[in-house]
């Protein structure tokens, strides 16, 4: 069941993935449950010869607590669910950490469109550099992304970062990510955007230190 | 209110096409919504085959399906649009007509004791609007530049925008179509209230209603207090599409309008818009699961209660389709916790529908089997619900094939199995004949295997990060798991080909079958306490109505049911 979803590389991913589990624990047993008390009933009060039912209206409230504590229990489970929930949501979209990583992702009919502010860390400016389809940004350092669209609503969606995030015109969205594991995973548009939204397809590249010192070198030359 | 509304029709115009009988309304919603139901299945078959066989041509459809590779070949926009009008139709001209439409109309004016609906005129109205709607809806696939395509939910601005969706009119038709849609349910609403609330037979307290007849009335205000402001925004998205205004588009420079205010008015009414389609399914369950367990509903008033709490919550839960859309992040948890807390209610109602069965003397018959398999499989729908209400989780899981599995897993279930149930159930009384319990069985097998089969797969697809309303697979991560992609196809198959059973039954039934006796299932409502189908105005007499509707197996009396209406006897007091 681990191979259920796709390799996880991003500080957060694990947490999130654990939220996932704990629902999935809960909700089984409660599915098992209840499947259960179904199956039972079809065969425990199945119409035999001269059976009776009983007559149980459940307005009392002894009776009614029958449904009550387990919708209780449900209660108090939701709550745990919130909690870890909460927490890991928090961590991804709470404070972005600090990091002199910025890049730019700006969605578009029909691909990503990368630009990374240079050696002065600064967007709009000659030594920015754009690349499409292709994200590049090294290991183990958060990396600030400012998403955005130029024409119809896009979703930034890297499966490996368990990270989803709509793009939208007219405005730009601040996210951010630290990748543990090296490699290339692809990035996926998960909003239709138009008739060829199955097309866009984007990279992202998470280098090791000495791989994005050569990707930075061959970009903007060595000064 | 008084008698005799209406004289009875003698010429066949009036008394088939336009009636102002709410039976033969009711009748009329059904035939709608069901022929609906089979194209919007078929659209999934094409959708399918697109997903599973990408590009190759779809197998019985070269005669309605050309595209620019060649006929029968399905191409990313016509895809689109296909996908645009399943959601659609399935929604707003399946669910709807039949759920509401169908068994509201039927149902609500005979389990009350009443001639007829209370503005009977209205409610012809209100039919032949739908009528009208889905003359749009349909003539909006026959456009140039084709049917909108840009999801039932119709985000802008790709439905705003011609250059964006190269979708031209279809758009416009799709908003004109929901419009219409909209004021026809709105006027069905008002209808089935005032019907429901001033129309009851002498005794007929509200706490002795049918749950039915309480759910469609918790329908009725759900879609009446949601639709508003989505009728505000689809004049808006119109404006946007066909006269270039920017409620919706943001310009260039940063001015105008934002899409994000389409979301909200959209899921403020979408969400309810959920429960107003679920609610008669449960409805359904309610009236069916205590008839063919012989015992009393567990626990009433819980369960209104419930139904009425989850109603309220759905109004403060429609943020959670947008939990990565870009709105504020601090908004989010809130939204996240009303929406996991609407487990609660829920299980409430599931627990006392499952306890309704224990200690009872079950009869497997076909509307039984259909309402059991309608709580088992709703199950599922509503435990996947809570990965998608944490938030957290809902990063990874929002936008792909779970999220499809999930919903589908919570309407399936009500709409279609509960609108079997209902089907099964009520059938020998709209139209007085006994269907056949063979095909009936076979019929609920086909559809429940082959369903399950169908969203187990696209669950697992879902959780291997399969985004939805794509053409075809087109990234590497999922190309494993294309395998499961054809298997749900071939459920998908499967289930369609598992809908001929129940129509020969019916075809076979209504020509040949036996005629029905008036109260088949010995049930205890006051819909049964008539003939089978009901004369004209359905009642020889108004009944009084001296108890509530679900007294079986009442100790001391002499049979394991009692009408609602039955003079009192020496040992059962009213």
């Amino acid at each position: 069941m681990s191979n259920w979803f796709p390799p996880e590389i991003s500080t957060f991913g694990q947490e999130i993935d654990a939220v996932f589990w704990l629902i999935f624990w809960l909700g089984l047993g409660g599915f098992i449950i209840a499947e259960g008390i179904i199956i039972y009933a079809l065969i425990r009060f199945r119409r035999g010869s001269g059976r009776k039912a009983e007559y149980v209206t459940g307005n009392s409230w002894r009776q009614a607590s029958w449904i009550l504590i387990p919708g209780a229990i449900v209660l108090f489970l939701d709550l745990a669910v919130d909690f870890a929930g909460g927490h890991a949501y928090h961590m991804v979209k709470g404070e972005l950490p600090a990091s002199d990583i910025k890049v730019r992702v700006q969605g578009e009919q029909y691909a990503w469109r990368i630009t990374y502010p240079g050696p002065d860390g600064l967007f709009d400016t000659p030594d920015d550099r754009e690349t499409l389809n292709q994200l590049h940004v090294p290991i183990h350092r958060p990396v600030h992304v400012y998403l955005r669209s130029k024409d119809v609503i896009h979703s930034f969606f890297v499966p490996a970062l368990r990270l989803k995030q709509d793009a939208l015109p007219g405005r730009e969205i601040p996210l951010w990510f630290e990748a543990d594991v090296s490699g290339v995973y692809e990035i996926a548009c998960a909003e239709l955007c138009g008739p060829n939204h199955y097309t866009m397809r984007g990279f992202l590249n998470v280098h090791t230190a000495d791989e994005y010192q050569a990707w930075v070198s061959e970009t903007w030359g060595d000064n | 209110m008084e008698h005799a509304i209406h004289p009875e029709p003698t010429t066949f115009i009036r008394k088939h096409v336009f009636s102002v009988d709410h039976k033969v309304i009711g009748r009329q919603y059904l035939i709608l919504g069901m022929t609906w139901a089979l194209l919007g299945g078929l659209m999934a078959y094409a959708i399918r085959h697109q997903l599973a066989w990408p590009m190759q041509k779809v197998t019985g459809a070269s005669l309605f399906i050309n595209g620019a590779a060649g006929p029968g070949i399905i191409m990313p926009e016509a895809y689109n649009a296909l996908l645009t009008m399943h959601g659609t139709i399935m929604v707003f001209f399946v669910a709807m007509p039949i759920l509401i439409g169908a068994l509201g109309n039927f149902l609500v004016p005979l389990m009350i004791g009443a001639r007829d609906m209370a503005f009977p005129r209205l409610n012809m109205t209100s039919f032949w609007l739908l009528c009208a709607a889905s003359l749009v809806l349909l003539s909006s696939m026959f456009l140039p530049g084709g049917a909108a395509g840009a999801g039932w939910t119709s985000y802008p601005p790709l439905s705003a925008r011609t250059e964006y969706s190269t979708v031209q009119l279809g758009q416009a038709f799709w908003i004109l179509a929901l419009a219409l849609e909209f004021v026809s349910f709105l006027m069905g609403g008002v209808n089935l209230l005032t019907t429901a609330i001033t129309m009851r037979a002498p005794g007929m307290t509200m706490m002795r209603l049918p749950l039915m007849v309480w759910m469609q009335m918790c329908a009725a205000v759900l879609f009446m207090l949601s639709v508003g402001p989505t009728i505000a925004g689809a004049i808006l998205l119109l404006l946007d599409s066909v006269a270039g205004t920017s409620f919706f588009v943001p310009n260039a420079d940063g001015t105008g309008g934002d899409p994000l205010l389409w979301q909200h008015l959209f899921w403020f009414f979408g969400h309810p818009e959920v429960y107003v389609i679920l609610l008669p399914g449960v409805g359904a369950l309610c009236e069916v699961l205590p008839t063919f367990s012989r015992k009393p509903i567990f626990s009433y008033k819980t369960i209104l209660w419930a139904t009425i709490v989850a109603g309220a919550l759905s109004f403060v839960v429609w943020a959670h389709h947008m939990f990565v859309s870009g709105m504020n992040p601090l908004m989010v948890m809130p939204f996240s916790v009303t929406t996991i807390l609407i487990s609660v209610p829920f299980t409430l109602i599931i627990f006392a529908l499952i306890g309704t069965m224990l200690g009872g003397s079950i009869q497997l018959t076909t509307p039984m089997l259909f309402a059991v398999g309608t709580i088992a499989c709703f199950i599922v729908g509503g435990i996947t619900g809570i990965f998608l209400g944490s938030a957290a989780v809902d990063m990874y899981m929002h936008d792909t094939y779970f999220v499809v599995a999930h919903f589908h897993y919570t309407l399936f279930p009500t709409v279609i199995l509960g609108g079997l149930t209902a089907f099964y159930f009520w059938f020998p009384m709209m139209f007085g004949k006994v269907l056949n319990k063979p095909l009936g069985h076979v019929h609920f097998w086909l559809t429940v295997i082959s369903f399950n089969v169908l969203f187990m797969a696209l669950f697992r697809v879902g959780l291997g990060g399969h985004v939805r309303r794509v053409y075809m697979s087109n990234y590497d991560y999922v190309k494993p798991l294309q395998g499961l992609n054809i298997v749900a196809t071939w459920a998908t198959i499967a289930m369609l080909l598992g809908q001929i059973p129940s129509l020969i039954n019916i075809a076979w039934t209504l020509l040949k079958g036996k005629q029905a006796p008036d109260n088949p299932w010995n049930s205890n409502s006051l819909e049964w306490q008539t003939s089978s189908p009901p004369p004209h105005e359905n009642f020889k007499e108004i009944p009084t109505v001296r108890r509530g509707p679900y007294e079986y197996s009442v100790p001391g009396a002499e049979e394991d049911w009692i009408a609602q209406d039955a003079e009192p006897t020496s040992a059962v007091s009213g």
